[in-house]
Protein backbone atom coordinates (compact mmCIF):
# COMPACT_ATOMS: atom_id res chain seq x y z
CA UNK A 1 0.00 0.00 0.00
CA UNK A 2 1.75 3.27 -0.95
CA UNK A 3 1.08 6.30 1.66
CA UNK A 4 -1.09 7.70 -1.01
CA UNK A 5 -3.38 4.93 -0.84
CA UNK A 6 -3.00 4.81 3.10
CA UNK A 7 -3.86 8.42 3.59
CA UNK A 8 -6.96 7.95 1.01
CA UNK A 9 -8.37 5.15 3.12
CA UNK A 10 -7.39 6.96 6.25
CA UNK A 11 -9.39 10.18 5.01
CA UNK A 12 -12.16 8.15 3.77
CA UNK A 13 -12.48 5.99 7.05
CA UNK A 14 -12.31 9.49 9.23
CA UNK A 15 -15.03 11.50 6.88
CA UNK A 16 -16.95 7.99 7.75
CA UNK A 17 -16.83 8.16 11.28
CA UNK A 18 -17.71 11.70 11.27
CA UNK A 19 -20.73 11.39 9.33
CA UNK A 20 -22.40 8.37 11.44
CA UNK A 21 -21.41 10.48 14.28
CA UNK A 22 -23.58 13.84 13.52
CA UNK A 23 -26.44 11.33 11.73
CA UNK A 24 -26.65 9.51 15.43
CA UNK A 25 -26.36 12.78 16.97
CA UNK A 26 -29.19 14.27 14.66
CA UNK A 27 -31.29 11.22 14.81
CA UNK A 28 -30.85 11.50 19.05
CA UNK A 29 -32.12 15.16 18.71
CA UNK A 30 -34.54 14.92 16.41
CA UNK A 31 -37.57 16.02 18.37
CA UNK A 32 -35.95 18.69 19.41
CA UNK A 33 -34.58 19.70 15.78
CA UNK A 34 -38.50 19.61 14.59
CA UNK A 35 -39.75 23.69 14.16
CA UNK A 36 -43.41 22.78 15.17
CA UNK A 37 -45.41 20.39 16.65
CA UNK A 38 -48.52 19.07 15.08
CA UNK A 39 -52.27 20.06 16.34
CA UNK A 40 -52.81 15.71 16.93
CA UNK A 41 -49.64 15.81 19.16
CA UNK A 42 -50.61 18.76 21.22
CA UNK A 43 -53.95 16.88 22.07
CA UNK A 44 -52.76 13.59 22.60
CA UNK A 45 -50.45 14.80 24.73
CA UNK A 46 -50.98 18.30 25.88
CA UNK A 47 -47.51 20.45 27.16
CA UNK A 48 -47.65 21.85 30.40
CA UNK A 49 -48.94 25.20 30.50
CA UNK A 50 -45.47 26.74 30.95
CA UNK A 51 -44.06 25.59 28.20
CA UNK A 52 -43.74 27.61 24.95
CA UNK A 53 -44.68 25.59 21.95
CA UNK A 54 -44.60 26.17 18.22
CA UNK A 55 -48.12 24.38 17.09
CA UNK A 56 -47.70 24.33 13.22
CA UNK A 57 -50.75 23.43 10.63
CA UNK A 58 -53.14 24.76 8.26
CA UNK A 59 -56.12 27.58 9.00
CA UNK A 60 -59.11 25.71 8.88
CA UNK A 61 -61.41 27.09 6.19
CA UNK A 62 -64.29 29.75 7.79
CA UNK A 63 -62.88 29.35 11.47
CA UNK A 64 -61.21 32.99 11.44
CA UNK A 65 -62.96 35.22 13.97
CA UNK A 66 -61.86 38.76 14.28
CA UNK A 67 -62.53 41.31 16.81
CA UNK A 68 -61.53 44.21 18.47
CA UNK A 69 -59.98 45.11 22.13
CA UNK A 70 -59.57 48.79 21.60
CA UNK A 71 -56.81 48.87 19.40
CA UNK A 72 -55.60 45.57 19.38
CA UNK A 73 -57.22 43.58 16.49
CA UNK A 74 -57.56 39.76 18.07
CA UNK A 75 -58.09 36.95 15.90
CA UNK A 76 -59.23 33.23 16.66
CA UNK A 77 -58.70 30.75 14.54
CA UNK A 78 -58.72 26.83 14.35
CA UNK A 79 -55.59 25.30 13.69
CA UNK A 80 -55.36 21.45 12.40
CA UNK A 81 -53.16 18.69 10.68
CA UNK A 82 -56.00 16.49 9.52
CA UNK A 83 -56.48 14.16 12.76
CA UNK A 84 -57.10 17.08 15.07
CA UNK A 85 -57.82 20.54 15.48
CA UNK A 86 -56.80 23.28 17.89
CA UNK A 87 -58.42 26.46 18.61
CA UNK A 88 -55.79 29.34 18.50
CA UNK A 89 -56.00 33.43 19.92
CA UNK A 90 -53.68 35.73 19.01
CA UNK A 91 -53.72 39.58 19.65
CA UNK A 92 -52.19 41.53 17.36
CA UNK A 93 -51.48 41.78 13.61
CA UNK A 94 -51.17 38.90 11.68
CA UNK A 95 -48.35 38.61 9.00
CA UNK A 96 -49.75 39.27 5.16
CA UNK A 97 -49.46 35.75 4.29
CA UNK A 98 -52.37 34.85 6.79
CA UNK A 99 -55.13 33.01 5.23
CA UNK A 100 -57.96 30.51 5.75
CA UNK A 101 -56.15 27.66 4.13
CA UNK A 102 -52.89 28.94 5.01
CA UNK A 103 -50.02 26.62 7.07
CA UNK A 104 -49.03 29.16 10.12
CA UNK A 105 -47.06 28.81 12.66
CA UNK A 106 -48.41 29.92 16.45
CA UNK A 107 -45.65 30.29 18.86
CA UNK A 108 -47.66 30.16 22.35
CA UNK A 109 -48.64 28.55 25.12
CA UNK A 110 -51.23 25.56 25.62
CA UNK A 111 -54.22 26.53 27.99
CA UNK A 112 -57.67 24.71 29.28
CA UNK A 113 -59.19 26.91 26.83
CA UNK A 114 -56.94 26.83 23.46
CA UNK A 115 -53.42 28.02 22.63
CA UNK A 116 -52.77 31.56 23.47
CA UNK A 117 -50.46 32.77 20.69
CA UNK A 118 -48.00 35.63 21.60
CA UNK A 119 -46.49 35.15 18.33
CA UNK A 120 -48.06 33.96 14.65
CA UNK A 121 -45.59 33.51 11.69
CA UNK A 122 -47.15 31.86 8.09
CA UNK A 123 -45.42 29.33 6.07
CA UNK A 124 -44.95 29.30 2.34
CA UNK A 125 -45.09 26.48 0.79
CA UNK A 126 -43.34 25.45 -2.92
CA UNK A 127 -45.77 26.54 -4.63
CA UNK A 128 -44.94 29.48 -7.10
CA UNK A 129 -47.89 30.52 -9.29
CA UNK A 130 -48.61 34.04 -11.18
CA UNK A 131 -51.63 35.24 -9.96
CA UNK A 132 -53.33 35.06 -13.16
CA UNK A 133 -53.17 31.25 -12.83
CA UNK A 134 -54.20 31.04 -9.51
CA UNK A 135 -57.34 33.09 -10.55
CA UNK A 136 -57.95 30.75 -13.51
CA UNK A 137 -57.93 27.51 -11.60
CA UNK A 138 -60.26 29.16 -8.83
CA UNK A 139 -62.49 29.71 -11.70
CA UNK A 140 -62.60 26.54 -13.41
CA UNK A 141 -63.49 25.24 -9.54
CA UNK A 142 -59.78 22.95 -9.69
CA UNK A 143 -58.67 24.50 -6.58
CA UNK A 144 -59.33 26.65 -3.46
CA UNK A 145 -57.43 28.27 -1.72
CA UNK A 146 -59.13 27.83 1.85
CA UNK A 147 -58.99 23.60 1.15
CA UNK A 148 -55.25 23.02 0.58
CA UNK A 149 -52.39 23.00 -1.49
CA UNK A 150 -52.96 23.39 -5.39
CA UNK A 151 -53.54 20.61 -7.50
CA UNK A 152 -50.66 18.41 -9.26
CA UNK A 153 -48.19 21.18 -10.97
CA UNK A 154 -48.13 19.08 -14.01
CA UNK A 155 -51.39 20.89 -14.48
CA UNK A 156 -50.76 24.40 -14.08
CA UNK A 157 -46.20 25.02 -14.33
CA UNK A 158 -46.83 25.61 -17.99
CA UNK A 159 -49.97 27.68 -18.02
CA UNK A 160 -48.73 30.98 -19.56
CA UNK A 161 -50.75 34.11 -18.65
CA UNK A 162 -52.43 34.65 -21.67
CA UNK A 163 -53.49 30.92 -21.63
CA UNK A 164 -55.17 31.54 -17.86
CA UNK A 165 -56.65 34.73 -19.43
CA UNK A 166 -58.13 33.05 -22.27
CA UNK A 167 -59.50 29.88 -20.01
CA UNK A 168 -61.12 32.75 -18.01
CA UNK A 169 -62.96 35.29 -19.41
CA UNK A 170 -65.73 36.15 -16.77
CA UNK A 171 -62.95 37.45 -14.83
CA UNK A 172 -64.64 40.70 -13.71
CA UNK A 173 -62.80 43.57 -14.77
CA UNK A 174 -60.47 45.09 -11.98
CA UNK A 175 -60.80 48.31 -11.73
CA UNK A 176 -57.36 50.53 -12.61
CA UNK B 1 -5.67 -4.06 -2.85
CA UNK B 2 -3.40 -3.69 -6.17
CA UNK B 3 -6.57 -2.50 -8.10
CA UNK B 4 -7.26 0.56 -5.91
CA UNK B 5 -3.87 1.41 -5.51
CA UNK B 6 -3.53 1.64 -9.61
CA UNK B 7 -6.87 3.59 -8.92
CA UNK B 8 -4.93 6.02 -6.84
CA UNK B 9 -1.74 6.28 -8.70
CA UNK B 10 -3.76 6.75 -11.96
CA UNK B 11 -6.31 9.64 -10.26
CA UNK B 12 -3.15 11.40 -9.22
CA UNK B 13 -1.42 11.39 -12.12
CA UNK B 14 -4.74 12.85 -13.97
CA UNK B 15 -4.78 15.36 -11.47
CA UNK B 16 -0.85 15.77 -11.76
CA UNK B 17 -1.13 16.20 -15.87
CA UNK B 18 -4.41 18.69 -15.96
CA UNK B 19 -3.85 20.71 -12.67
CA UNK B 20 -0.27 21.23 -12.78
CA UNK B 21 -0.18 25.26 -12.01
CA UNK B 22 1.85 25.84 -14.87
CA UNK B 23 -0.61 24.27 -17.64
CA UNK B 24 -3.46 25.61 -14.98
CA UNK B 25 -2.05 29.07 -15.71
CA UNK B 26 -2.44 28.46 -19.64
CA UNK B 27 -5.90 26.61 -18.84
CA UNK B 28 -6.72 30.12 -17.10
CA UNK B 29 -6.09 32.40 -19.34
CA UNK B 30 -7.67 30.73 -22.22
CA UNK B 31 -10.90 30.48 -19.95
CA UNK B 32 -10.92 33.52 -18.07
CA UNK B 33 -12.77 35.32 -20.87
CA UNK B 34 -15.25 32.52 -21.42
CA UNK B 35 -16.42 32.66 -18.31
CA UNK B 36 -16.61 36.61 -17.52
CA UNK B 37 -18.51 36.98 -20.37
CA UNK B 38 -21.21 34.74 -20.37
CA UNK B 39 -21.28 35.21 -16.64
CA UNK B 40 -22.38 38.78 -17.05
CA UNK B 41 -24.41 38.15 -19.97
CA UNK B 42 -26.09 35.61 -18.37
CA UNK B 43 -26.69 37.29 -15.00
CA UNK B 44 -28.02 40.47 -16.34
CA UNK B 45 -30.67 38.43 -18.65
CA UNK B 46 -31.53 36.08 -15.78
CA UNK B 47 -31.80 39.33 -13.05
CA UNK B 48 -33.49 41.68 -15.64
CA UNK B 49 -36.53 38.67 -16.86
CA UNK B 50 -36.97 37.84 -13.19
CA UNK B 51 -36.45 41.31 -11.40
CA UNK B 52 -39.52 43.45 -14.04
CA UNK B 53 -40.63 40.99 -16.65
CA UNK B 54 -41.68 37.85 -14.80
CA UNK B 55 -44.97 37.72 -13.12
CA UNK B 56 -45.43 38.20 -9.50
CA UNK B 57 -46.70 35.32 -7.38
CA UNK B 58 -50.38 35.11 -6.48
CA UNK B 59 -49.43 35.07 -2.66
CA UNK B 60 -46.20 37.09 -2.29
CA UNK B 61 -46.62 39.22 -5.18
CA UNK B 62 -43.32 41.36 -6.39
CA UNK B 63 -41.38 39.68 -2.66
CA UNK B 64 -40.73 36.67 -5.15
CA UNK B 65 -38.57 38.22 -6.92
CA UNK B 66 -35.79 37.73 -4.16
CA UNK B 67 -35.77 34.45 -5.41
CA UNK B 68 -33.97 35.01 -8.76
CA UNK B 69 -30.83 36.11 -6.49
CA UNK B 70 -31.38 33.62 -2.88
CA UNK B 71 -32.23 30.33 -4.89
CA UNK B 72 -28.72 30.64 -6.74
CA UNK B 73 -26.98 32.00 -3.89
CA UNK B 74 -28.24 28.90 -1.64
CA UNK B 75 -27.15 26.16 -4.08
CA UNK B 76 -23.55 28.03 -4.74
CA UNK B 77 -23.07 28.49 -1.27
CA UNK B 78 -23.58 24.54 -0.59
CA UNK B 79 -21.50 24.00 -4.00
CA UNK B 80 -18.88 26.89 -3.20
CA UNK B 81 -18.46 24.53 0.09
CA UNK B 82 -18.61 20.97 -1.61
CA UNK B 83 -15.48 22.43 -3.46
CA UNK B 84 -13.51 22.80 -0.72
CA UNK B 85 -13.85 19.78 0.52
CA UNK B 86 -12.90 18.41 -3.05
CA UNK B 87 -9.60 20.97 -2.66
CA UNK B 88 -8.90 19.68 0.96
CA UNK B 89 -9.19 15.83 -0.28
CA UNK B 90 -6.69 16.45 -3.27
CA UNK B 91 -4.53 18.44 -0.81
CA UNK B 92 -4.33 16.03 1.97
CA UNK B 93 -4.46 12.58 -0.04
CA UNK B 94 -2.65 13.42 -2.95
CA UNK B 95 -0.57 17.22 -1.58
CA UNK B 96 -1.10 18.80 -4.47
CA UNK B 97 -0.14 22.43 -4.37
CA UNK B 98 -3.17 23.74 -6.91
CA UNK B 99 -5.80 22.60 -4.26
CA UNK B 100 -4.55 24.39 -1.53
CA UNK B 101 -4.22 27.71 -3.52
CA UNK B 102 -7.69 26.88 -4.58
CA UNK B 103 -9.15 26.47 -1.23
CA UNK B 104 -7.26 29.96 0.23
CA UNK B 105 -9.49 31.32 -2.81
CA UNK B 106 -12.50 29.57 -2.66
CA UNK B 107 -13.23 30.46 0.71
CA UNK B 108 -14.02 33.97 0.78
CA UNK B 109 -16.40 34.03 -2.44
CA UNK B 110 -17.92 31.08 -0.69
CA UNK B 111 -18.37 33.34 2.25
CA UNK B 112 -19.71 36.27 0.38
CA UNK B 113 -22.01 34.32 -1.75
CA UNK B 114 -23.61 32.50 2.15
CA UNK B 115 -23.77 36.12 3.27
CA UNK B 116 -25.80 37.46 0.66
CA UNK B 117 -28.03 33.96 0.53
CA UNK B 118 -28.45 34.88 4.37
CA UNK B 119 -29.33 38.35 3.84
CA UNK B 120 -31.78 37.73 0.74
CA UNK B 121 -33.58 35.38 2.66
CA UNK B 122 -34.35 37.61 6.02
CA UNK B 123 -35.30 40.03 3.78
CA UNK B 124 -37.78 37.83 2.08
CA UNK B 125 -39.14 36.51 5.17
CA UNK B 126 -39.73 39.64 7.27
CA UNK B 127 -42.84 40.51 4.82
CA UNK B 128 -43.43 36.85 4.45
CA UNK B 129 -43.68 34.87 7.35
CA UNK B 130 -43.72 37.58 9.69
CA UNK B 131 -39.99 37.30 11.18
CA UNK B 132 -36.29 38.21 10.15
CA UNK B 133 -34.96 34.60 11.87
CA UNK B 134 -36.04 31.75 13.28
CA UNK B 135 -34.48 28.48 14.34
CA UNK B 136 -35.32 26.22 11.85
CA UNK B 137 -33.40 22.93 11.01
CA UNK B 138 -32.86 24.99 7.39
CA UNK B 139 -31.57 28.24 8.42
CA UNK B 140 -29.35 27.23 11.27
CA UNK B 141 -27.38 24.43 9.31
CA UNK B 142 -26.76 27.67 6.53
CA UNK B 143 -25.37 30.24 9.19
CA UNK B 144 -23.27 27.06 10.23
CA UNK B 145 -21.78 26.79 6.83
CA UNK B 146 -21.02 30.12 6.95
CA UNK B 147 -19.36 29.83 10.07
CA UNK B 148 -17.14 26.92 8.60
CA UNK B 149 -16.71 29.69 5.90
CA UNK B 150 -15.07 32.01 8.22
CA UNK B 151 -13.33 29.45 10.44
CA UNK B 152 -11.43 27.74 7.15
CA UNK B 153 -10.81 31.72 6.17
CA UNK B 154 -9.55 32.36 9.48
CA UNK B 155 -7.22 28.79 9.31
CA UNK B 156 -5.94 28.64 6.46
CA UNK B 157 -4.01 31.94 7.04
CA UNK B 158 -3.91 31.23 10.56
CA UNK B 159 0.30 29.51 10.31
CA UNK B 160 3.48 31.32 9.74
CA UNK B 161 4.51 27.88 7.58
CA UNK B 162 1.71 28.08 5.07
CA UNK B 163 1.50 24.26 4.73
CA UNK B 164 0.39 23.50 8.21
CA UNK B 165 -2.28 25.64 7.88
CA UNK B 166 -3.45 23.86 4.58
CA UNK B 167 -3.43 20.59 6.27
CA UNK B 168 -5.59 21.83 8.87
CA UNK B 169 -7.73 23.52 6.90
CA UNK B 170 -8.40 20.87 4.37
CA UNK B 171 -9.49 18.87 7.76
CA UNK B 172 -11.58 21.14 8.22
CA UNK B 173 -13.16 21.69 4.77
CA UNK B 174 -13.86 17.50 4.71
CA UNK B 175 -15.05 17.51 8.63
CA UNK B 176 -17.86 20.18 7.60
CA UNK B 177 -18.58 18.69 4.45
CA UNK B 178 -21.10 16.88 6.79
CA UNK B 179 -23.26 20.15 6.98
CA UNK B 180 -23.96 19.88 3.22
CA UNK B 181 -26.38 17.14 2.98
CA UNK B 182 -28.15 18.06 6.67
CA UNK B 183 -28.72 21.52 4.71
CA UNK B 184 -29.94 19.46 1.64
CA UNK B 185 -32.31 17.24 3.58
CA UNK B 186 -33.06 19.41 6.19
CA UNK B 187 -36.54 20.44 4.96
CA UNK B 188 -37.84 16.65 4.54
CA UNK B 189 -36.25 15.09 7.11
CA UNK B 190 -37.72 17.86 9.94
CA UNK B 191 -40.88 19.51 9.77
CA UNK B 192 -39.80 23.56 9.09
CA UNK B 193 -40.48 27.30 8.88
CA UNK B 194 -38.76 27.32 5.57
CA UNK B 195 -40.38 25.68 2.81
CA UNK B 196 -39.33 22.55 0.61
CA UNK B 197 -37.63 22.23 -2.22
CA UNK B 198 -39.75 23.30 -5.38
CA UNK B 199 -37.61 21.69 -7.57
CA UNK B 200 -36.78 17.93 -7.84
CA UNK B 201 -35.89 15.15 -9.66
CA UNK B 202 -38.55 13.14 -8.85
CA UNK B 203 -41.45 15.68 -9.41
CA UNK B 204 -42.56 18.14 -11.81
CA UNK B 205 -41.43 21.45 -10.86
CA UNK B 206 -43.93 23.31 -8.58
CA UNK B 207 -43.37 26.53 -9.81
CA UNK B 208 -45.02 28.40 -13.22
CA UNK B 209 -42.51 28.02 -16.19
CA UNK B 210 -42.65 31.89 -16.43
CA UNK B 211 -41.17 32.04 -13.44
CA UNK B 212 -38.23 28.94 -13.83
CA UNK B 213 -36.90 30.23 -16.99
CA UNK B 214 -35.81 32.91 -15.32
CA UNK B 215 -34.65 31.40 -12.60
CA UNK B 216 -32.06 28.73 -14.73
CA UNK B 217 -30.73 31.77 -16.34
CA UNK B 218 -29.86 33.64 -13.57
CA UNK B 219 -28.82 30.32 -11.93
CA UNK B 220 -26.42 29.50 -14.92
CA UNK B 221 -24.95 33.09 -15.19
CA UNK B 222 -24.25 33.59 -11.52
CA UNK B 223 -22.83 29.98 -11.40
CA UNK B 224 -20.75 31.14 -13.86
CA UNK B 225 -19.73 34.61 -12.23
CA UNK B 226 -18.73 32.00 -8.85
CA UNK B 227 -16.29 30.46 -11.57
CA UNK B 228 -14.91 33.57 -13.19
CA UNK B 229 -13.97 34.95 -9.95
CA UNK B 230 -12.34 31.82 -8.78
CA UNK B 231 -10.68 31.15 -11.74
CA UNK B 232 -9.40 34.64 -11.55
CA UNK B 233 -8.36 34.84 -7.86
CA UNK B 234 -6.78 31.87 -8.58
CA UNK B 235 -4.89 32.79 -11.45
CA UNK B 236 -3.50 35.69 -9.85
CA UNK B 237 -2.58 33.50 -6.27
CA UNK B 238 -0.19 31.08 -9.09
CA UNK B 239 1.34 34.46 -10.38
CA UNK B 240 2.02 36.33 -7.15
CA UNK B 241 3.49 32.75 -6.02
CA UNK B 242 5.71 31.90 -8.74
CA UNK B 243 7.01 36.02 -8.17
CA UNK B 244 7.80 35.56 -4.17
CA UNK B 245 9.81 32.24 -5.31
CA UNK B 246 11.17 34.32 -8.24
CA UNK B 247 12.39 37.24 -5.68
CA UNK B 248 13.65 34.74 -2.74
CA UNK B 249 15.18 32.83 -5.28
CA UNK B 250 17.62 35.62 -7.12
CA UNK B 251 17.60 36.77 -3.27
CA UNK B 252 19.39 34.02 -2.23
CA UNK B 253 21.62 34.21 -5.19
CA UNK B 254 22.65 37.43 -4.52
CA UNK B 255 23.36 36.45 -0.66
CA UNK B 256 25.30 32.97 -2.44
CA UNK B 257 27.64 34.87 -4.46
Amino acid sequence: MTRKTRRLWLVIACVACLGAAAALMLKAFSSDIVFFVTPSQVVSKPPPADRTVRLGGMVVAGSVKREKNGETPIARFEVTDGQAAVTVRYEGILPDLFREGQSVVAVGTMRPDGFSASEVLAKHDETYMPKEVAEALKKSGKWDPRFGPPPSAESWNTMTVQDAKKNAPAAPATPP
Amino acid sequence: MSASQSFVARTGSLFHRYANPGRFLRLGTRLQPWLTWPALFFTLAGLGWGLFYAPADWQQGDSVRIMYVHVPAAILASSGYAALAVCGLLSLVWRHPLADLAAVEIGPVGACITALCLATGSLWGKPMWGTWWVWDARLTSVLVLFFLYLGHIALIRAFDDPQRGYRAAAILALAGAVDLPIIKFSVQWWNTLHQPDSITLTGAPTMSSSMLWPLGLSMLGISLGFAAIVVARLRAAVMESRVRSLLSSTRRRGENA
